[in-house]
């Protein structure tokens, strides 16, 4: 018992990178609805950023963040603009592969610099951990939970109580009347694009910190990352960060009774199940079309 | 459109030629680094052709359909392993067999994926798409994952090997053309262009919109597996990560989108121009991961350049310099064939 | 016997009630006017009939049948067409191809054949004749003008020939000239046997062309009968000129 306990609690703490992460794809979709099937090379690519930074000045790899946040921030606004905001029409299909050019750009690159061998970022309290009931808790997931609640908790004060939050869930909700009553959609959407990247440089931080990785993890979490927002509903932040918790507690729960082998399974069932009642989601708005 | 039985018949002329040339390959370059091109290039037409049964006619875009191949290669090799067949040309007999099974599998599949709309549908595709390669890699006893699975080996010369997965590919490719045009050309394909213009509305006029989609669905996924199996066998050893290779399911979607989505030729045109394109920058570059960076930026001139495609733009070109030409050209009202309007 | 029957049907959304407790009735052979101010739900009503949402309570029959759970596309095999507010036809297909896309079920072998083809074709351009826009049958629907656009969707829906044929909104932003063709139409299909059910804001085209009237406020019927006696109802007065 208490080691499904632990998996639940290993669960919820491993599930808030992936919130982090859904939350800034489930974010791009709803402002720009676009699918961007890059965002699990921009945490690739965030991770190598803390990577090369850490190697460089040797501090402490979540500090990295100090720079490749804004790093990344900046080039989701380039990449908005030069690559996305130039597709006017049937933006869902085109833009998947634009993105998922990126993606493979990015994958390239990362290639050529950092070869092809898995890497991961080290702190030196790795192996640290402290006791709560009769198993432990690694400091590292701690504080990489604790990241991920600061940065969503920041994200949700922004949306709900600054006026460009306003902006951004206007967007979200009818682009044209948002245009109609003045908001810079274009801004919008290149800022929210910034936004989404700027968590992938975070969640790259603590994924890369937790996982080995390479130039190829992309595909793995991108899958992941995709099945998320589709569970918890298109657009919706709530549906990702519920999403990506139930994903994790459950891989972790059938790693754990089952096998690890079939963990990543179950979390496919859970959203066939999901589908057959609610094709759109947990949180997730039923498209119809004007009538 | 001037002369409508004049424009059928250079049309037809040059189906006719192109398919003779396409026959005749094998004899006019026969050594096996050529015909290697001809096999993929062939088999990237019939995939191409394919997708854009589902991708191009109803605008339900699904980046799975590398499941589907990966699928056909290994039913196809455990058919072959399980009764025994050597290699040769029996195998090929039981490519159809392959195809059925993959038939179940995307009606099974295609229930589900198709109960959600446009966005969540691409994403449910490569939900499924992932979930057949973790399949693939687990199910050890049967698919023998990570270790691969091998195919039997024909004992024909080095010459001449190459050559009998060609002609299967352009028979492949063939009945996928054919079946492309006669969709088009009958009131299911017209419910289908509809469902892409205005789903809502196609429902509102009778269009049994689950079932049209379902069937298109089916049908492309049947040949793609088809595909698969005789990729599978070419190669004569696959592995799930190589076989669902979401690459290669990438790699149609670009070609018709090139070309032209829901036209018949784009397709073809995207398939002959990628292709061989796709194998010289993994020839020459693929030890660098820089290859990788080529076809993005490949990837990315043709999305941004060429929205619509190299058929649609042509045929507009053409169009506009023809109404620079003459009197301002007014479409017949005769209502030759239902298609007309819409790209050869 | 009544042609649609609609009883008791409620609707709402969110907080919002559309339709509260509607009922009302569409004689074969009529040409009824669904009318009311703004926001009284006549386009929910014909939303809710044709299957595009689910109601909430009530029953919808038509011709005996029970049809408040079907969907759009056994509904108009069944009998019932539908025109839009904004008129919607397909942009890349011509207008001869729109015309051509009703599905009349006639099984699975129609699909396919090209039998089938020349004698649908040969009706479809009879209708665009009919209507007076078989000129542009080449045309593609997104380069039509509007006013092509509204009639070829009314020609669409007429192919599977519908009973009950509901229009929403005919008039909506077409020029008199066009407006008085549109009615002559309408009027035409009524003698050939089609019962209309129409929502409209332009009561001359209503009074001039309806037989009946029924009137809607806030989500249910306050007043119906022949257009004459409708007008001059204190109810009806009240809703539209009131608060």
């Amino acid at each position: 018992m208490t080691l499904v306990l632990e998996a639940i609690v290993l669960g919820i703490l491993t599930g808030g990178v992936y919130a982090l992460m859904a939350s800034g794809l489930t974010l791009i979709f709803g402002v720009m609805r676009i699918i961007n099937v890059g965002h699990g090379a921009l945490v690739v690519l965030g991770a190598y950023l803390s990577f090369a930074v850490w190697r460089a000045l040797h501090i402490d790899p979540f500090l990295t963040l100090v720079i490749t946040m804004p790093v990344m921030f900046v080039l989701g606004i380039v990449l908005q603009v030069v690559f996305i905001r130039p597709l006017k029409t049937d933006r869902e299909g085109l833009s998947v592969l634009v993105t998922y050019a990126i993606a493979l750009g990015i994958e390239g690159l990362l290639g050529f610099f950092f070869t092809s061998n898995y890497v991961q970022l080290r702190v030196w309290y790795a192996d640290s951990s402290f006791p709560i009931g009769s198993f432990r808790i690694t400091y590292v997931y701690l504080y990489g939970f604790l990241l991920c609640l600061a940065i969503l908790a920041a994200i949700f004060l922004m949306l709900y109580r600054t006026t460009f939050g306003a902006s951004i869930r206007a967007t979200m909700l009818n682009r044209t009347a948002a245009q109609l009553i003045g908001i810079d959609v274009d801004r919008v959407s290149a800022i929210a694009f910034g936004i989404g990247m700027a968590t992938a440089a975070a969640g790259g931080v603590v994924f890369g910190i937790t996982n080995a990785f390479n130039p190829g993890s992309h595909y793995d979490l991108i899958s992941r990352l995709l099945t998320i927002i589709v569970l918890g509903g298109l657009g919706s932040l709530r549906g990702a960060i519920i999403a990506a918790l139930v994903m994790l507690v459950s891989e972790d729960i059938t790693s754990v009774l089952i096998s690890p082998v079939w963990a990543s399974f179950v979390f496919f069932v859970i959203l066939v199940l999901v589908l057959l009642v609610r094709p759109q989601g947990l949180y997730g708005v039923r498209v119809r079309d004007r009538l | 459109m001037r002369s409508l039985p004049r424009l059928r018949l250079i049309q037809g002329a040059g189906v006719v030629a192109v398919f003779a040339v396409a026959i005749a390959v094998p004899a006019l370059a026969p050594d096996p680094a050529t015909t290697n091109i001809a096999v993929f290039t062939m088999m990237y037409i019939g995939l191409a052709t394919a997708w854009n049964i589902m991708g191009g006619y109803t605008g339900y875009i699904s980046l799975g359909h590398a499941g589907f191949f990966g699928f056909g290669a290994y039913a196809l090799g455990l058919l072959l392993a399980r009764f025994g067949v050597a290699g040769g040309y029996p195998p090929f007999l039981l490519v159809p067999v392959a195809g059925l099974l993959t038939a179940v599998l995307a009606l099974a599949i295609g229930w589900f994926a198709l109960r959600t709309r446009a966005a969540t549908f691409v994403i449910v595709t490569i939900a499924f798409m992932f979930m057949l390669q973790l399949l693939a890699e687990n199910l050890v006893g049967i698919t023998g994952g990570g270790g691969g699975l091998s195919f039997p080996i024909p004992n024909w010369s080095g010459d001449f090997f190459n050559t009998p997965y060609y002609y299967v590919m352009l028979l492949l490719a063939t009945v996928g053309l054919g079946a492309s045009w006669l969709i088009r050309h009958s009131k299911f394909g017209l419910g289908l262009l509809a469902i892409r213009d205005d789903e809502d509305k196609a429902l509102a006029v009778g269009v049994p919109t689950r079932a049209f989609k379902l069937t298109a669905f089916v049908i492309s996924a049947t040949l793609v597996g088809m595909i698969g199996g005789v990729y599978g066998y070419y190669v004569t050893y696959i592995y799930p990560q190589f076989v669902v290779d979401p690459l290669i399911g990438i790699s149609m979607v670009l070609m018709v989108f090139l070309g032209g989505l829901g036209t018949l030729s784009g397709p073809v045109l995207g398939a002959l121009i990628l292709e061989p394109a796709q194998l010289w920058l993994a020839y020459n570059f693929g030890a660098s991961r820089l290859y990788l960076v080529f076809y993005a930026a490949v990837f990315l001139g043709v999305i941004l350049l060429l929205p619509r495609g190299i058929v649609p733009s042509a045929l507009d070109l053409l169009e506009r310099w023809r109404n620079r030409t003459g009197p301002p050209a007014s479409r017949p009202a005769t209502p030759a064939t239902p298609a007309k309007a819409v790209a050869p | 016997m009544s042609l649609l029957q609609i009883d008791k049907l409620c609707k709402r959304f969110g907080g919002v009630v559309a339709v509260d407790e509607c009922s009302l009735s569409v004689e074969p052979g009529s040409i009824t006017a669904l009318i009311g101010p703004n926001g009284s739900g006549k386009t929910t009503v014909f939303n809710l009939v044709t299957g595009f949402i689910p109601k909430d309570k009530g029953t919808v029959t038509f011709k005996s049948q029970v049809i408040d759970r079907m969907g759009p596309d056994r509904i108009y095999e069944l009998g019932i067409g539908r025109t839009f507010q904004l008129a919607r036809i397909f942009p890349r297909l011509t207008a001869l191809e729109n015309m051509l896309v009703p599905v009349r079920r006639q099984g699975l072998r129609a699909l396919f054949s090209g039998a089938g083809w020349s004698n649908e074709k040969a009706r479809a351009m009879e209708m665009l004749e009919f209507l007076e826009i078989a000129h542009v049958a080449g045309k593609l629907g997104g380069a039509l003008s509007y006013g092509q656009r509204k009639l070829l969707e009314l020609g669409a829906v007429m192919m599977a020939e519908p009973d009950l044929v509901l229009l929403d909104e005919p008039a909506g932003g077409v020029n008199p000239a066009l407006l008085d063709r549109i009615s002559a139409h309408i009027r035409k299909l009524n003698s050939r046997g089609i019962t209309f059910l129409i929502v409209e804001h332009n009561m001359g085209f209503v009074m001039n062309l309806c037989t009946d009237v029924v009137v809607l406020h806030r989500g249910r019927p306050i007043a119906s009968g022949k257009p004459e006696v409708v007008r001059e109802d204190a109810a009806v007065l009240d809703a539209y000129l009131g608060a």
